[in-house]
């Protein structure tokens, strides 16, 4: 599926600009775009050391293991696979709250980890039923407090920037909702198929 | 709400010294932990460095030809018969497919009509309730190297689907068009 996209957004740009002469933009686009990903994983470097260090520390002071525990029920509601005392939980956990903070750079490698603890026990790569419930929360944004377009309406002179805080969590929690049901829906589907 | 940004500011530093006040307690070797922790986030971060590369320069083909926009325009009309207005199509598609586009035209809407209008409120409500779903997938996916996604891209772009007209919903409902 990835590489279908992926191929077909290249090729459908490249076709397109040859009929609508856009070439020199493609052209252009093109390396200037390889350049800010490379910008944005060297940018994730210090984000990364940092917060994979701190988080190391915190695993074997037996922190996540606390934090897990209190908010086990909940999680382990929503991610039926994975073991009760499994350190993937306290990861989850830490990426759920730093989402919900709008701590964006400490949520992410907070989530890969989870990814890695998860693949830990599925042992493929394909992705497992719990990657795939964590991902769809995360892609459907767990944030509360929108800092940055609040940012954005200051800038802009808005009477109350701020009121848009009242949509957005209700917009975010009926999209996390339905990622969640979306998401059962795929796995039983796929589970009675087989 | 200044209770909220009050914690945001907090939580980092109270958690970090939460965690060092702990292992200096239970007397682990907490700098030695950091830095094995660390040398992790090294690797994870340039063996992602290829996975970005490549979406992001697919990505950046398929908006610079304008094919995307064009597209948009195709889609408008029939979306906006449907009564979603056709200032945010743009960002709804963008909103999945790159975040600093998503932003940027966020910021143009907020620019054009205002941040109190309706379509300056109904921006910046889509632009926070929802996440870039293609980015979030390569990074989290790519880092722990799984190559079978499954079904997760569909969940992500319904539940993104959701989002956006939910957001219409509720900003019509809070505020009114």
């Amino acid at each position: 599926m990835v590489n279908f996209i992926w191929a077909f957004m290249a090729i459908v740009g490249i076709l397109y600009a040859m009929v609508n002469g856009t070439m020199d933009d493609v052209n252009k686009a093109l390396f200037e775009s390889a350049d800010q990903a490379v910008k944005i994983s060297i940018g994730l470097i210090s984000i990364m050391v940092f917060w994979l260090g701190i988080m190391k520390v915190a695993e074997h002071a037996g922190i996540l293991r606390i934090l897990a525990k209190i908010l086990r029920p909940a999680v382990l509601k929503i991610f039926p696979d994975i073991p009760k005392d499994h350190p993937a939980i306290g990861y989850i956990l830490s990426n759920f709250t730093a989402n919900i903070f709008g701590l964006g750079n400490a949520a992410t490698p907070m989530g890969i980890k989870a990814m890695e603890e998860m693949k830990k026990l599925s042992g493929t790569d394909e992705a497992s039923r719990s990657m795939i419930t964590f991902l769809a929360l995360n892609t459907s944004s767990l944030t509360l407090i929108p800092t940055t377009v609040i940012a954005i309406r200051m800038q802009y002179d808005s009477a109350q920037p701020t009121e848009i805080v009242v949509t957005t969590i209700i917009a975010t929690m009926i999209s996390s909702a339905s990622a969640l049901i979306i998401d059962r829906f795929y796995y039983y589907k796929q589970t009675r198929r087989k | 709400m200044a209770i909220i940004t009050g914690i945001s500011i907090w939580i980092i530093p109270l958690f970090i010294l939460i965690v060092l006040l702990t292992a200096v307690f239970k007397k682990l070797p907490a700098y030695e932990l950091f830095v094995e922790g660390g040398k992790e986030g090294v690797k994870i971060a340039f063996s992602l460095l290829p996975f970005l590369v490549g979406m992001l320069v697919a990505i950046s083909i398929l908006r610079s030809s304008g094919a995307l926009d064009a597209f948009i325009n195709l889609i408008t009309p029939l979306l906006a018969f449907l009564g979603i207005p056709a200032d945010v199509v743009p960002l709804a598609f963008l909103r999945p497919i790159s975040g600093n586009a998503a932003l940027g035209v966020t910021t143009e809407l907020i620019a054009e009509h205002g941040p109190d209008s309706f379509i300056g409120r109904l921006a910046s409500t889509m632009q926070g309730s929802t996440d870039t779903t293609l980015y979030i997938l390569t990074v989290y996916f790519g880092a722990v190297g799984i190559r079978k996604m499954g079904y997760a891209l569909k969940v992500g772009l319904l539940a993104d689907l959701i989002g956006l007209l939910a957001s219409i919903i509720i900003v019509t409902l809070v505020f009114g068009r």
